[in-house]
């Protein structure tokens, strides 16, 4: 068996190491006061591709859309194990919210032509929308599998997996062509290898994606006209989301109450916790 | 995200500033890889920026992977069941991210599937695995055992067991100890016969061996039945069948994730490696140094964690309303163990560096014998060097490493003392340090030679030369004039004994010097490498002077007692 997997990642501001920058005043998110990071859930994708790749063989397409500073994510895959990585960079890309971005993706795709299964993460930490993956999906008119836990067995033509529901968890069988979104809860991903990381070091060393193009065999870009994507369907114009107006929430604690760490304690919390719907 | 190499400002310092271009020269052979390996450096700089990923990548993985599972694996241990050994849950998890990352071959060329760096570099490694889990480092520190293979082994050898290693496929173990051949190795007396069929085939058994359920292990036997003493020693390289039965493991006082394990060779097929009867005598002597420096590297791991626990507690816990890094004790102890981890560092890195240039050097004469004299004559002096410098750093970390996780438990108080903190496994890994590989007083009998003969002074004077700051470099002359007047004394004297019964403090006496050379020469690059330099020497200073009033004291109560007081 040898499967065509294709991997979406997206490279996100470290929101879980967020230090006094991390907002501007206007309470937008200050891109460059936070590290940039792989979203963590799209490892988790991409550590399920490794997998099967290591067991049953193939090979692993990675994409992303974003800036040129993408590149790091898209090396960080290579040099886990990924054999080749797209970079959807333009202009005309700015701004797109879920719709225009899984449009976008789509369009990469179907450029790739061959995939078995495509991987994302459940959602992005940045904005939790859980949507990119399912929106593909549908542009693709193939079947998805969100919520993936665990794959329990892989065929030629099939594919089982174990996914969280609200109040457990259920096995389903689907057919291939398919799209998994993962849960943080499949796996732990690997480190990357060193011998990639020296062998691929040369690939963050400048940020122009002109020079990108001189190793397109490895990590190529493309632009909207690669992927024949029609600009209006693209970035801000194709989005159809608006930002209407950003609010600073501030959560704060009105009342208080100290809980004994007695089992005692326990129950009586879990008791209010239950009463009152909480869990 | 927490990252042990990145957080270690220290090791930086050591890569930024300390120049090994001339080693990795060597190393690189011109840097004749480049065409053949994409992983390969094209220069010094490129190699350098290779060392950095690498150890960036396995900082990662100490700190995220490896650390945060210590205290269970110290919790839970390896296991005998039966028959088999079973490494801990979280020992294995460690071992399956290193075989990911690619850095189980770490100085084995890349022909192999290895890395090709210097040890320089891999005891840095060792280093963070270390602090991350000392007793991991029983397991990723074995890759003395394939470096020996590549030393000393056929070409086919070479061929047939380099690249398991460096994959990760095969782990190994080196068999030396048996229960009545400890530090005395020459009386290992396990038997190798060699068969018809031209196979040697082992019988006996070895105890203390760390992983022995390992797949590869190198086993000193006795081939030469009516040979007694070291030039009857062999060294074979054993393949895990059948025929080996492992009959326990030790329950030790600390690094419980390492499988110390008693083995009993049944008629165990294995090929000889190397000449006969040059086991022990080469061999075994290459083997346990190259295990000497990871084990000095491993001590100072310990020391670093040991010191980070302490001094965050310190920061934090208050009593009589002020934090307790405040109170001259307290504050003390942190700093004395910040400089003598930073000083042991240092001559690790020196240590390491010296080994380095010895084995490439060695390569080189072995390879090609041109350039036969200049490059002999170089060789000859690092191997004088190496030789002298390993048990130097063992003993000075392994004890630093001591001294600092016993302190850590005093800044730490009552609580230090319980499992709900770290410093108590971190001062039960460290006891063995001192023990393993040749305990510190049979690496003073490994060190006083080169201490005797005079190596250490023309190391002292190349060291000199590099100091420019000048009073440290009189404190440094002062050391050196302290040694020497306490050599001239005791040579004088004519008194085995006497000299026998100084040579630890001796062998102290040099390593300080060398020491307080390399600080002081490092002072001039950064302020807080002054401070740490003139915190050291004030310390062995004083201590210098009160072993040479000791010792030029020539009283002698300790030995002319003995017997009426221990009977």
């Amino acid at each position: 068996m040898n499967f065509n997997m294709v991997v979406l990642v997206k490279q996100v501001p470290d929101t879980s190491n967020v230090g006094e920058n991390a907002m501007k005043p206007d309470g937008t998110v200050n891109r460059e006061a936070l590290p940039a990071i792989i979203n963590p859930e799209d490892l988790c994708a991409l550590e399920e591709a490794l997998k099967i790749k290591e067991e049953l063989g193939g090979n692993i397409t990675v994409v992303s859309m974003g800036p040129p500073k993408a590149k790091e994510a898209l090396t960080h895959c290579l040099c886990m194990g990924a054999d080749k990585a797209i970079l959807l960079s333009d202009r005309k890309f700015a701004g797109s919210d879920t719709l225009a971005t899984s449009y976008i993706l789509k369009k990469a795709i179907d450029k790739i032509k061959s995939f078995d299964i495509i991987f994302c993460g459940r959602q992005a930490i940045d904005g939790d929308t859980a949507q990119v993956g399912p929106q593909v999906a549908e542009k693709l008119k193939i079947n998805q599998l969100t919520y993936v836990l665990k794959i329990i067995e892989i065929t030629k033509n099939s594919i089982i997996v174990k996914r969280q529901i609200s109040d457990g968890y259920e096995i389903v069988r689907s057919n291939l062509p398919v799209l998994l979104t993962i849960t943080r809860e499949a796996n732990t991903p690997r480190p990357p290898s060193v011998k990639k990381s020296m062998a691929y070091k040369y690939l963050t060393d400048q940020i122009a994606i002109e020079d990108l193009k001189l190793s397109k065999d490895i990590l190529c870009t493309w632009d909207h006209r690669d992927i024949g994507a029609k600009v209006e369907l693209c970035g801000l114009k194709g989005s159809a989301t608006r930002v209407k107006k950003i609010e600073n929430v501030v959560l704060k604690a009105f009342e208080k109450e100290d809980i004994e760490p007695t089992p005692q304690g326990i129950s009586s919390l879990l008791g209010k916790l239950i009463q009152e719907h909480i869990i | 995200m927490s990252n042990f190499f990145k957080d270690n400002e220290d090791i930086l310092f050591l890569l930024d500033n300390i120049d090994i271009s001339r080693l990795i020269l060597l190393k690189e052979k011109n840097f004749e890889d480049k065409s053949t390996y994409d992983y390969a450096p094209k220069d010094v700089k490129d190699a350098i920026s290779n060392y950095k990923l690498t150890l960036d990548i396995l900082g990662d993985i100490c700190a995220q992977t490896i650390a945060p599972y210590a205290r269970e694996v110290d919790i839970q241990g390896a296991r005998f069941i039966d028959g088999k050994v079973e490494y801990a849950d979280g020992t294995k998890e460690a071992l399956k991210r290193l075989k990911q990352a690619e850095v189980l071959g770490f100085t084995i060329p890349r022909r192999y599937g290895g890395l090709n760096f210097p040890k320089t570099i891999y005891s840095l490694a060792i280093e963070m695995v270390s602090r991350a889990d000392a007793s991991l480092m029983n397991l990723f520190g074995l890759q003395e055992i394939s470096d020996t293979i590549y030393r000393f082994g056929t070409q086919e050898q070479r061929d047939r067991y380099l690249p398991g290693f460096c994959s990760g496929e095969f782990s190994g173990a080196m068999a030396l100890t048996e229960p009545d051949a400890g530090s005395d190795l020459q009386a290992v007396a396990l038997k190798a016969k060699e068969g018809e069929d031209g196979i040697w085939y082992l019988d006996g058994v070895k105890r203390f061996i760390t992983n022995g359920c390992g797949d590869i292990i190198l086993v000193l036997a006795r081939s030469e039945e009516n040979i007694k003493g070291a030039r009857g020693l062999s060294l074979f390289i054993y393949k895990r069948d059948e025929t080996l039965k492992i009959r326990r493991i030790e329950e030790k006082l600390g690094i419980h994730g390492s499988p110390t394990c008693e083995i009993h060779f049944n008629n165990s097929p294995s090929e000889l490696l190397g000449q006969r009867k040059m086991g022990l005598v080469k061999y075994t002597f290459s083997l346990m140094n190259g295990a000497r420096l990871a084990v000095a590297a491993q001590a100072i791991g310990i020391a670093e964690a040991a010191y980070r626990a302490s001094l965050e507690y310190a920061k934090t816990r208050s009593q009589f309303g002020v934090p307790i890094i405040k109170f001259p004790p307290i504050y003390e102890f942190l700093l004395n163990m910040r400089v003598d981890i930073e000083a042991g560092r240092r001559l690790v890195y020196l240590t390491s560096n010296m080994v380095d240039l010895k084995e490439s050097l060695e390569e080189m004469i072995n390879t090609n014998g041109s350039d036969a004299r200049q490059i002999k004559g170089e060789y000859k002096k690092y191997s004088r060097l190496a030789a002298l410098l390993t048990p130097m750093s063992k003993i000075f970390t392994t004890e630093m490493a001591n001294r600092v996780s016993y302190n850590a438990i005093q800044v730490h108080g009552g609580v230090g003392y319980t499992k709900d903190f770290e410093v108590e496994r971190y001062y039960r890994d460290a006891r063995i340090t001192n023990i393993y590989e040749g305990t510190t007083q049979l690496q003073v009998n490994a060190a006083i030679g080169g201490v005797i003969t005079g190596v250490i002074f023309n190391l002292l004077s190349e060291l000199e030369s590099n100091i420019k700051l000048k009073p440290l470099l009189e404190g440094v002359r002062y050391l050196r004039d302290s040694l020497d007047e306490c050599l001239v004394h005791i040579k004088g004297l004519e008194n085995t004994e006497y000299q026998q019964f100084h040579s630890r403090r001796l062998v102290e006496m040099a390593t300080w010097a060398v020491v307080s050379c390399l600080l002081s020469s490092d002072a001039s690059i950064s302020k807080k490498k002054q401070q740490v330099a003139e915190i050291f020497m004030q310390r062995v200073i004083s201590k210098s002077d009160e072993y040479k009033k000791y010792i030029l004291s020539d009283s002698q109560p300790i030995i002319i007692y003995k017997d009426d007081l221990l009977g």
